[in-house]
């Protein structure tokens, strides 16, 4: 096990590297755990290709990133109002 | 503080960094299986949203609208919003520190950026011979390994990875960013609700 994971950590040259397919079926296992399209439209029971798996997670990141993006320019027009953004930090402060 | 509490997560998050401290060797097997999980509940627990929720306020507070690229002004947001969010991660994972350094490295030359990825990433031999080694049988090993690619262009600062590390960052950097879009939504509707009149509960 410990040459598995610090071969991993230290050197992966040479020749032979012990990635292992456990690992990366793992890992990618974990991933789909957190993939809110996966879950809902199969099984538990099927096997979704680890392709799958990574091309929804890229999916997944980039509409992330755009909700991010649509909140942040929410929050940058909100924020313009100055008095307002001064009553809801006294609020928010309070309520923490 | 090297306190060995077994408590809330800000202990444990302390914890682990002063394990890491003390023994560096045995590091990567203890710490990674754990903190896989335990990354997880931080990022959905009730204690890292409202932390994060206060420092993105501050942060956005100290905001100089001239100073500002003239791109959009929700860029300025979102960069705050995803430098707080790295700063919450308290550096453990590639892509916080890469956000955080960032600005840095538009400082400085590259030189630097080719230092910090050798000093952080412990795999920093992985370019080339990652192909060939990763063959796993009947994986359709070409098209994983693609898309781990383009993965790991959108994980910051997990371009040259392999792909076990872009995995495990991609695992992180999702919970983060959902942690992230649910803050920001309550803040967005704490600051529109208040606008008008009305108490927001």
């Amino acid at each position: 096990m410990s040459s598995r994971r610090s071969s991993r950590s230290r050197q992966s040259s040479g020749g032979a590297s012990r990635i292992t397919d456990e690992q990366i079926n793992d890992l990618v296992s974990k991933l789909q755990q957190l993939l809110p399209e996966i879950n809902r439209n199969t099984r538990r029971s099927d096997k979704v290709s680890s392709a799958r798996v990574l091309q929804e997670t890229c999916n997944y990141i980039r509409s992330l990133h755009r909700e991010v993006d649509d909140l942040s320019e929410r929050l940058s027009e909100l924020l313009a109002n100055t008095d307002t953004t001064q009553a809801a930090l006294i609020r928010s402060l309070l309520m923490q | 503080m090297a306190t060995m509490n077994p408590s809330p997560v800000k202990n444990c998050a302390r914890l682990q960094v002063s394990t890491r401290k003390k023994s560096r060797k045995r590091q990567f097997e203890q710490i990674k299986p754990q903190s896989q999980n335990q990354s997880q509940i931080e990022w959905k627990s009730e204690v890292q949203q409202q932390n994060y929720s206060s420092k993105l306020l501050h942060a956005l507070q100290n905001i100089q609208p001239g100073s500002s690229p003239n791109s959009r002004p929700g860029k300025i947001v979102h960069d705050a919003a995803d430098r707080v969010l790295a700063a919450t991660a308290k550096g453990k994972t590639r892509w916080s520190r890469a956000i955080l350094t960032k600005r840095l490295k538009l400082k400085f030359l590259k030189k630097s950026k080719k230092h910090r990825v050798a000093v952080t990433g412990c795999s920093g031999s992985t370019k080339k011979p990652n192909v060939s080694v990763l063959k796993m049988k009947s994986k359709n090993l070409q098209a994983v390994q693609r898309k781990g690619r383009v993965l790991g262009r959108l994980v910051p600062g997990c371009k040259k990875h392999s792909l076990p590390v872009v995995l495990e960052e991609a695992t992180d950097y999702i919970a983060a960013l959902e942690m992230q879009v649910r803050a920001m939504a309550a803040l967005a509707d704490l600051l529109s609700g208040s606008g008008s009149g009305s108490s927001s509960g």
